[in-house]
């Protein structure tokens, strides 16, 4: 016994304590090295414009491989909202492709293509309105999307399309060709087998390759654009940087110790989302592939420089080149035309839908910890909040909170009443957080790997037997998460009835789905394991993904479909917004993670991933005070706010810092419970529209050059700006206030500042340098309780701040913040709150909704206005009451006393 | 809907049966209510402004200092006062007024949420007081306990004391007789020395008379052979020359496996040839390395010197070992003989033997009784000699122990001293854990394996006020990638002495509580009587 978990701890630290060398570059991974090897220059592919075949929804026709004749089929589709899909895959393959299922929500909605005019080496097809077309070019093949005179995008201007057919093993082939069949032989015979085609291996890892060469390679040019983003998840800038020289970024879920920042490698989460932007056009492009991708992005920006502006020679404007190799699959690519970034986002959502709507509480302060050791443990740090009068709405459990590692299960002696735990924290109206991770402990004593085994749910390794991988437990199964039957059984696991212990108050945290197998290849699993009939290798990207949504449709059915889910995940995929929220995994209690966390997030939140955060403080190592301070008031504005710490780092509840540092973090945490209803209202919108929630400054900007490249900076919606100070000992920092004729204010002090200007700010530690755009009305609730359960109904004040023309609007939201009955039911509030001419009203954004709420009007701040000499309130019944003001001369802000409507109802308030 | 309610509010404090009506805001402590004047306006109570009473508790916040809203949630910083009749009152933040949450014992703070608390002031007031009960029986009978083991303590430290002052003066006395039995020792070993010189003299003699015979048959054996080996006839000139000296490598100085001219030079000192007279002064710088030719061929002569039946073994050891050591050894007086076998332990014990077999043949004779006589006496002052000087050393460690626990802070009244050089042990599932005070704490899994240091004392670490309440114990074994494991002990009042938990609460820091009766308080009154209710 001893030696047992011995040799566990001894595999999971050296697994574990990784470097760089542990991950493969682009040389090391055999069909990246073969794609690059290819240059640009004359494709080989020849579309035959004779096998053009149009229907309604689509036109297909046939390309050919000049080298080695073999034929590809392309798909061509123009697709409601301003998309074009392009798909290719063999005309004939050996054995089918993997075709990504589940991400898009639906059969996307195609309109008519027709073709426009067609003559021997082209092909003219309309994408409707404002002359765009879609021109095909037959040698070489080649695809243009254009605008009137103006290229958007080509595909293949490189010549990179690369499509490796699948085949047969040379050795076997030789037997059984006859010779009749010769010319084809002498055809196949030049395709010389390169290194790694059909086996290879990295670091003591063989990947048996039974299939041999699959990947693909595509490339697109974006004339006129400099600036290109997304692709999470990389620690890296926001802008995508140019990797000629470098490796290209890789998009492979991977469980990376101790990850390094400015990098192009690949961590624990994959969307092959790249959205390209300039003053001219925002567009997207969805490369929909699930196996291990490499992108490379050139950009010729930096030879030509400004003089661009003047000399209009189209060919010489700047241009980035973005080039996707995958490992295998088909070539399925969506893309986004815009062409506003607002635009771009509604296209994307209507792929692959938009962000689940979290129940409030979620969106509230996340206390975490490796580990909180016992219920004695969660009791004493619960009571820690209270008497430091501290609020938070959830605790979490990791790992050794289960018996021996074995998920849905509780450690008997150091959590023997889970329930009367839970109810302890129901009492105070807060909620736990248990992590179920998805590898499962080998051990036929354990309920659940006994019924997945009986069933047949775990993936197989090559051979066919199950797949063992050793993580947390030791030595453990994978269940097959693309398996929709086990799907449905482990979303059953969560039932009250199945999970012993658990709660209503309890929530699940998915870790380790990427997945991480300690002694796989680059911690991962083998590509040659199998799910089904598929390999690892082709679904590789997808499987955390699925983990989510399995462990989220489980909290749905446990309540019968009643409550909102909140699920946490590490690894993610396109479509993963869907689920619930994710974290930027194991970062370090140092200054460059925190200054990351930002670009990070935006990343993620342009791919359709708004709810997103950091740890607060840094998973490993131990911070500063000063650190964890300016991380709690960074992590306080993004959307995902949850502090974690390794288990071997010291303590670090908010008020083990000395009564200094404890304010500091209370002050932050109450600045995020005062906004809830505000982070609210933007995650229903974020719903509805897929609009992100956490927005790069050039989102709403879109003309501001000087916004492009801003990371350390961002914006709440669109109407507060955030700059938090990221710097140790930082005595000052320098803002972008964006805008031409905008004015801002400080949240803090109402002070005014114009836009389109860097504004320098001396900041203390008790600064949060924040920003309120004039023209916008927020509601906050400026009554923060110790759980944000408990400001339910508490009454809402008004924050309108006036733009140049004395205007502001703004919205709420109200519902009853953790059902679906505002979906199924229509049971919410939506209201349009609008300042114009003296006048401030609410009005019904949804009059066929309904609901009643408790909370009404206690105070309403107008920034920026001017003294009236009268207020007052008129109600929708038409009496009128007059309304007690104050005026601060010297801010200009009116503070109007107490007009007591309800939240829900019309009224509108006259300053004379 | 909005909340307008409660400007006023009759507060019913009900205490052991009896109601008593207090009219005041509610949410105001008694000690406030004069602030708070029915149809006045208010004034906040960091004077910044004054507003009309009914603004007072009407849900809307006016005061900086949230001293208008005592009762409503409406302040951020607000404070409400709940009476707890029955129960001792307590201040809650204002934030928790109606948010769902029972806080105060007798409900008021709920009165608008429909949060459904009971009245639970009685059951709380009596279960307190019970521990109070408790905890002064406790405190009481641990406070006397504690006086015993400070008069005990006080006792010790004043025996220990003198103890020392004892021990102290016979130190000095035993120094003095360890001083007396060195000379005692050193004039008798002086005769004994002188005896044993003289034996070991005779004895030296007698052996160099045979060793120089058998060396001078040697030499001419030698020198017969070398001669004899060049010219083959007994010429007028015999001589040695040097390319005979050549011919036995064994010679060679710098054991290079050549004895070159130049070296077999040296060993005829410079001369190129040499005759039986100069031979003599030739041979001693070879005799021991030279090997007689004519043993390889003949049998082993009977009267082989031991010297040569030797050297085989030494040569065959893997390990060098320097000839000389070994003849220089056998040439030493026996005097040194024991020294010898203590100090060298590297010696290889296949050379021992040997050299046991030839002390044997050449075994020095029995001292003469007189001899004999002043060895014995001398061996005796030797003995007295260390008896004594081990005594005083035993006493020093004494008193340096004596002094160290003196020097031990025990508390203000040394009322911790019975813990010193005690264990105390807990069991839990999976380990057992062993405080030693002042000393250290250890933990050791209960099913085998080995212990693990959880630290070593380091210091009292308590608050300013009271240092005694914790110890802190440092520097235990390292944890991986982590810090040393440290324990901090958590005193508290008991009746008896025992560890009544360990935890680890962050990782390799352990906390451990531990009660005794020396922290037990005096307590502040005998009189037990029930809680006083400060309302009324």
């Amino acid at each position: 016994m001893g030696m047992w978990v011995l040799l566990i701890v001894l595999l999971c630290v050296s697994a574990r304590a990784v470097d760089r060398s542990n991950f493969k570059t682009c040389e090391q991974s055999a069909f990246c090295k073969r794609q690059k090897e290819l240059k640009p220059g004359q494709s080989p592919y020849r579309a035959l414009l004779d096998t053009l075949e149009l229907s309604d929804s689509r036109i297909t026709l046939q390309l050919i491989n000049d080298n080695n004749k073999v034929r590809l089929l392309l798909e061509l589709y123009r697709l409601q909202g301003n998309m074009t899909r392009v798909k290719i895959n063999e005309l004939k393959p050996l054995k089918p492709r993997y075709e990504v299922p589940d991400v898009l929500i639906s059969d996307p909605f195609t309109e008519t293509l027709s073709v426009v005019s067609q003559d021997e080496n082209s092909l003219v097809l309309s994408l409707g309105g404002k002359d765009q077309r879609l021109i095909v070019s037959a040698q070489p093949f080649r695809l243009d999307i254009v605008e009137g005179p103006q290229v958007l995008v080509s595909l293949n201007s490189r010549g990179l399309l690369a499509f490796e057919h699948l085949r047969a093993r040379k050795d076997t082939i030789s037997h059984k060709i006859s010779s009749t069949v010769g010319s084809m032989w002498d055809s196949l015979k030049k395709e010389e087998d390169k290194p790694g085609m059909w086996e290879e291996t990295f670091k003591s890892h063989t990947d048996s390759k039974p299939n041999g060469p699959s990947s693909i390679s595509l490339d697109f040019s974006l004339p006129g654009v400099e600036h290109v983003y997304g692709i999470p998840e990389h620690a890296d800038t926001l802008k995508l940087k140019n990797t000629d020289g470098s490796d290209p970024y890789r998009l492979y879920n991977l469980d990376v110790f101790q990850y390094e920042l400015h990098n192009p490698m690949a961590l624990y989460g994959a969307v092959p989302v790249l959205i390209s932007h300039s003053t001219d056009r925002t567009m997207g492009i969805f490369w929909l592939n699930a196996a291990e991708t490499w992108v490379d992005i050139s950009s010729n920006t930096m030879m030509f420089g400004k003089i661009l502006d003047f000399v209009q020679v189209s060919s010489e404007a700047p241009q980035t080149d973005v080039r996707w190799i995958s490992e295998s699959g088909i070539i399925d690519v969506f893309i986004m035309l815009g062409p506003k970034p607002a635009d771009v986002f509604t296209q994307y959502a209507s792929l692959t839908g938009t962000q689940s709507f979290p129940p409030l509480t979620a969106l509230a302060y996340h206390q975490c910890r490796w580990n909180y050791n016992d219920q004695e443990d969660v009791k004493s740090v619960d009571q820690g909040f209270d008497e430091h009068d501290i609020p938070y709405d959830f605790i979490w459990l990791d790992i050794e909170h289960a018996d021996g590692k074995r998920y849905f299960t509780w450690d008997p002696s150091k959590f023997p009443q889970p329930k009367e735990m839970l109810q302890g924290l129901m009492d105070k109206r807060r909620k736990l957080v248990a992590i179920v991770d998805p590898h499962i402990r080998v051990d036929s004593g354990y309920k659940i790997h006994n019924e997945i085994l009986s069933k047949n749910f775990y993936v197989k390794n090559k051979d066919g037997g199950d797949y063992e991988g050793w993580c947390w437990p030791g030595n453990s199964g994978y269940p097959d998460f693309t398996n929709p039957e086990m799907r449905a059984w482990w979303a059953s696991k969560f039932a009250y009835e199945q999970y012993e212990g658990s709660m209503e108050n309890q929530y699940v945290w998915n870790d380790m789905n990427e997945p991480s197998v300690f002694n796989g290849p680059e911690v991962t699993m083998h590509k040659d394991a199998l799910h089904g009939g598929w390999e690892h290798r082709d679904v590789h990207n997808l499987y955390g993904l699925y983990v989510q949504k399995a462990t989220a449709d489980g909290l749905v059915e446990r309540s019968g479909g009643v409550e909102r889910p909140f699920v946490l995940t590490r690894a993610f995929f396109a479509g993963s917004q869907r689920y619930g929220a994710v974290w930027t995994g194991d970062n370090a209690a140092e200054w460059g993670h925190l200054k990351i966390s930002i670009p990070m997030c935006l990343s993620l939140g342009l791919a359709g991933i708004s709810f997103c955060g950091a740890d607060v403080g840094g998973f490993f190592k131990h911070p500063s005070a000063e650190l964890l301070v300016r991380w709690y008031q960074a992590g306080a504005y993004q959307p995902f706010f949850r502090a974690h710490a390794h288990i071997d780092t010291p303590r670090r509840e908010p008020w083990l810092f000395g009564p200094e540092n404890t304010a500091l973090i209370r002050e932050a945490i109450r600045q995020r419970y005062a906004l809830l209803p505000y982070w609210y209202q933007l995650f229903y919108n974020a719903h509805r529209t897929g609009y992100p929630v956490m927005r790069p400054l050039w989102v709403e900007y879109p003309d501001d050059v000087a916004t492009f490249s801003i990371e350390d900076e961002y914006l709440i919606g669109k109407d507060l700006l955030v700059h938090p100070v990221t710097d140790e000992g930082a005595t000052a920092v320098t803002a972008y206030l964006p805008g031409k004729g905008e004015v801002w204010y400080d949240v803090h002090t109402f002070q005014k500042h114009d836009g389109e200007q860097s504004l320098y700010i001396p900041v203390t530690m008790s600064s949060i340098p924040v920003f309120q755009r004039g023209g916008s009305i927020i509601c906050r609730k400026d009554r923060v309780r110790r759980s944000s359960s408990c400001m339910e109904n508490d009454p809402y004040t008004l924050y309108a701040a006036l733009n140049s023309q004395g205007s502001a609007e703004g919205e709420l939201y109200i519902d009853d913040f953790h059902t679906f009955n505002f979906e199924k039911a229509k049971q919410f509030v939506h209201r349009h709150l609008s300042f114009s001419a003296n006048t401030l009203s609410s009005r019904n954004l949804a009059p066929d909704s309904q609901f009643s709420t408790a909370s009404w009007i206690e105070k309403i701040v107008i920034i920026g206005g001017s003294q009236p000499s009268s207020a007052t309130l008129k109600n929708a019944d038409g009496t009128e009451s007059a309304l007690e003001f104050e005026f601060d001369s010297t801010l200009a802000v009116l503070t109007l006393r107490k007009p007591g409507v309800n939240a829900a109802a019309d009224w509108t308030v006259i300053l004379r | 809907m909005t909340c307008v309610h409660l400007l006023l509010t009759l507060v019913f404090a009900v205490s052991l049966g009896t109601p008593v009506e207090i009219q005041r805001p509610r949410g105001v402590p008694l000690t406030k209510k004069q602030f708070y004047v029915e149809n006045k306006p208010f004034t906040c109570l960091d004077g910044s402004r004054a507003i009309p009473f009914d603004r007072v508790n009407d849900d809307y916040c006016d005061c900086k200092d949230g001293s208008d809203e005592p009762g409503t949630a409406a302040c951020p910083n607000g404070s409400f006062h709940c009476t707890n009749a029955g129960y001792r009152p307590m201040f809650i933040p204002s934030s928790r007024i109606n948010d769902g949450i029972c806080d105060c014992c007798d409900t008021t703070d709920e009165y608008n949420s429909g949060a459904k608390c009971e009245n639970t002031c009685k059951e709380l007031g009596r279960k307190e007081r019970e521990v109070l009960q408790k905890m002064a029986e406790i405190t009481k009978e641990g406070f006397l306990l504690k006086q015993h083991l400070i008069e005990e303590a006080k006792k010790g430290q004043q025996e220990k004391k003198s103890k020392v002052t004892d021990m102290q003066g016979n130190k000095k006395q035993l120094d003095e007789k360890v001083e007396v039995l060195r000379t005692v020792k050193e004039t008798a070993e002086q005769p004994e020395k002188e005896a044993k010189e003289r034996h070991l003299k005779a004895w030296e003699e007698q052996k160099a008379a045979i060793r120089l015979e058998k060396d001078k048959a040697k030499m001419a054996e030698a020198f017969l052979f070398l001669t004899d080996d060049e010219d083959g006839l007994l010429s007028l000139c015999i001589s040695v020359s040097v390319s005979e000296l050549q011919s036995h490598a064994e010679l060679d100085a710098d054991a290079d496996g050549t004895l070159t001219e130049t070296e077999a030079q040296g060993l005829m000192g410079g001369a190129e040839q040499v005759d039986t007279s100069t031979f003599e002064s030739v041979w001693p710088n070879i005799k021991d390395k030279y090997h007689s030719e004519s043993q390889p061929e003949e049998p082993a002569p009977v009267e082989t010197p031991p010297d040569e039946v030797k050297e085989p073994v030494v040569v065959n050891d893997s390990e060098p070992y320097p000839e000389d050591d070994i003849s220089e050894e056998e040439d030493e007086d026996d005097e040194d003989e024991d020294d010898y076998h203590e100090d060298d332990d590297k010696a290889p014990p296949t050379i021992k033997a040997p050299e046991k077999s030839h002390e044997d043949e050449e075994a020095m004779p029995p001292y003469d009784a007189d001899t004999q006589a002043l060895i014995d006496a001398a061996q005796k002052a030797r003995d007295d000699f260390e008896e004594a000087e081990k005594a005083l050393r035993e006493m020093d460690d004494q008193i340096r122990n004596i002094e160290k626990e003196l020097s031990f802070d025990f508390g203000p009244d040394a009322e911790f001293t019975y813990l010193y050089s005690q264990c105390y042990e807990l069991t839990t599932s999976e380990y057992i854990y062993r405080l030693c005070p002042f000393n250290r704490i250890s933990q050791k899994p209960k099913y085998g394996g080995s212990e693990t240091n959880l630290g070593t004392w380091g210091s009292w670490s308590g608050p300013e006020n009271n240092k005694y309440l914790l110890m802190k114990y440092e520097h235990g074994t390292g944890c991986w990638q982590g810090p040393n494991r440290s324990t901090t002990v958590k005193l508290t009042c008991g009746k008896e002495t025992v560890v009544t938990s360990t935890s680890e609460p962050s990782r390799c820091e352990y906390l451990m509580e531990f009660t005794t009766p020396a922290v037990c308080q005096e307590p502040a009154n005998t009189d037990l009587s029930p809680h006083d209710h400060e309302e009324l």
